[in-house]
């Protein structure tokens, strides 16, 4: 018997892995950039949002390498006298939790319609199709943008700030799920037929067992496949949010949030505030990206094109 | 067919119901319609009795029939902020919103299809190597962010493009409704830009969608037949594979074109583009709940009814569909 580590080992997953040099750079890039979330309050040279720190005699100093810049502040202040650095550490932290914690919604939601709706059939699956389709028909942006509205003027700006992490999780979780409700839905019915699944019915196990223990196993490879592009997606939508002023708000900023705080001093020749942490965000979503493709064509070519 | 088409609108119709209903509760819950007409410099009296005239105290279903018998007739609420009727507002803002769409296309259309084509026949050279890495990374590019970097090259370091704003426009129809910006010299110049930005998102999406499509095609059999006929290249890249490419992409230009039109929402904040997603974050700012909802039911409205009139459509070309029902 094989333990679970050798079986990695031999695997064909493991051996494209290490023959292609783009999915290991991305990898290696990815974990950096984890690490370096989690560890942000430690490593950051300071906590920007610790008001005490925080110093407006200190405000746009470029990053140290140009005249006027001071090695306290490698990369720079903000408007605020923030360390630009520190704050790319603590928004990229921000950008992570909420882009992990949406697709984990979107995916939670979609998993259990999509296997509904294949398992079950009929009726069910007529009308909870419907419904994604119908959803699906509106930009998944636009959704978010105005469900994010919305919550605004019900919470007011000052409560909307306060509780912007799940709220955001909640609104790009609600505005995305269709994707992972169809993919699910797919792959449920391609193994409902299947042979197993006709002997889990006759020993006569309950139809919650065998959608969950039995089908939903089996079909979570193409899950795994949307879920990292996904990821990279619901982090451009938080930054879209933040960046239209409904999301994380300045004091506690992600990176959409930042971008938009510095946007107007890119007039003013302060392009640092925007630009670092736009190029961070970028590089970010990029390796995600490339890990995702890479993924995809790894674990299921022919799921979809384009 | 005829059953498809009644299935279609019907839904269509539900779906309109669902959303006014939703807007209905937002505007009832948090709008303030008193405000809206009268400002707020009224005695907390009046208030109640204009609210009572108004027939804010009605049972909710009557005041929901009300607001869809209302929107019916175009009258969608006023908007508090430019002491307007809603609907009038969102029209004249309309106009800016689709042209920005429209250089959006035209640039798309301009650069995909040659850059497409080009990497789809010759999948090894340079330009197409490069086009292909540059477009993994347009995909990862937040729109907002090559807004801010386009503005920075060509309008703070370069000073040779305008940086916001739509610049001189002329009245097209004499009645004020609809500014163009695409008479002028200085209104196409600050077309650029936005159109530029709003492209880059898209831009990258076709030309991998023209370029697949071209190659699958190029593998077909009927190609090869072609070539063995001894047809000229030119002939059999432009007429034979172009032509079968050309369906599947026209397809996903329209959704694309949808998916947009949320961008520009993004691209005109940074711009200052007076469109009408920049009157939507206004309406945010400002809690201008009745333009707000406005916005919702006509977007959604729009929405509706181009993926109806799409579906329909699709059901002429594609019996499998009406038949099944179901996509």
């Amino acid at each position: 018997m094989k333990t679970k580590l050798q079986k990695f080992k031999e695997s064909y997953f493991l051996y494209a892995f290490r023959r292609d040099k783009v999915a290991m750079a991305s990898f290696i890039a990815l974990v950096i950039f984890v690490l370096l979330a989690i560890t942000a309050p430690w490593i950051s040279p300071m906590n920007p949002y610790d008001s005490h720190n925080i110093d407006l005699m200190n405000s746009e100093i470029p990053p140290m390498w140009m005249e006027g810049g001071s090695p306290e502040f490698i990369l720079g202040t903000d408007n605020m006298g923030r360390d630009m650095l520190s704050t790319m550490f603590y928004g990229l932290r921000t950008s992570i939790i909420i882009g992990i914690g949406a697709v984990s919604l979107q995916a939670f939601i979609g998993i259990v319609l999509g296997l509904s709706a294949g398992y079950l059939g009929g009726k069910i699956d007529a009308i909870l199709m419907r419904i994604a389709d119908i959803q699906f028909s509106f930009p998944y942006l636009m959704v978010a943008i105005f469900i994010g509205a919305v919550f605004q003027l019900i919470f007011g700006v000052g409560s909307y700030e306060r509780l912007a992490i799940p709220l955001l999780t909640l609104i790009i979780g609600l505005s995305n799920w269709p994707m992972f409700a169809r993919t699910i839905r797919a792959s449920v019915m391609g193994e409902k037929n299947k042979e197993y699944v006709e002997a889990a019915r006759v020993i006569g196990l309950p139809r919650f067992t065998i959608m969950f223990r039995h089908v939903l196993p089996n079909s979570l490879t193409s899950v795994m496949v949307i879920f990292t592009i996904q990821v990279a997606s619901a982090i451009q939508s938080e930054a879209a949010l933040s960046f239209l002023g409904l999301g994380m708000p300045v004091t506690r900023p992600s990176l959409g949030s930042l971008i938009r705080a510095g946007q107007e001093f890119i007039f003013s020749g302060s392009w640092w505030i925007t630009i670092f942490p736009g190029l961070w965000l970028v590089i970010f979503v990029l390796v995600i990206n490339l890990l995702g493709d890479w993924l995809r064509d790894v674990l299921n070519p022919k799921l979809y094109k384009g | 067919m005829f059953a498809f088409i009644i299935r279609r609108i019907l839904q269509a119709i539900v779906v309109m119901m669902v959303i006014s209903l939703v807007g209905f509760s937002i505007k009832s819950k948090i709008g303030d319609p008193v405000r809206d007409l009268v400002g707020e410099r009224v005695t907390p009296e009046e208030r109640a009795q204009i609210a009572d005239k108004m027939g804010l105290n009605d049972p909710f279903l009557i005041q929901y029939t009300r607001f869809v018998k209302q929107a019916l007739k175009g009258d969608l609420g006023r908007s508090f902020i430019y002491n307007k009727p809603a609907l009038e507002v969102i029209v004249r803002h309309a106009p800016a919103t689709i042209e920005l769409l429209i250089g959006t296309a035209l640039i798309i259309i301009f650069v995909s299809l040659p850059l497409g084509i080009q990497s789809a026949l010759q999948p090894r050279s340079i330009l197409s190597r490069f086009t292909m890495s540059f477009s993994t990374l347009g995909v990862s590019m937040p729109v907002f962010l090559t807004a801010i970097l386009l503005i920075y090259l060509f309008a703070v370091n370069l000073q040779i493009l305008p940086s916001y704003g739509r610049g001189e426009t002329v009245d097209l129809f004499g009645n004020g409704y609809w500014k163009t910006g695409f008479l002028t010299h200085d209104g196409r110049l600050h077309l650029i830009l936005p159109c530029l930005s709003l492209s880059s998102i898209m831009l990258p999406l076709f030309i991998r969608l023209i370029r697949s499509e071209m190659m699958e095609v190029l593998e077909t059999e009927y190609i090869k037949y072609a070539w063995a006929k001894g047809l000229s290249p030119a002939r059999i890249w432009m007429v034979h594979a172009f032509k079968n490419t050309l369906l599947p992409v026209i397809t996903v230009f329209g959704v694309q074109m949808g998916i947009t039109f949320a961008f520009t929402i993004l691209t005109e904040l940074v711009f200052q583009w007076q469109g009408m997603g920049f009157i939507f974050l206004e309406a945010v700012e400002r809690s201008d709940i009745s333009l707000l909802i406005a916005y919702l039911v006509v977007v959604a409205g729009v929405f509706v009814l181009v993926n109806t009139v799409v579906d329909i459509i699709y059901g002429f070309i594609n019996p499998t569909i009406r038949i099944a029902g179901t996509r």
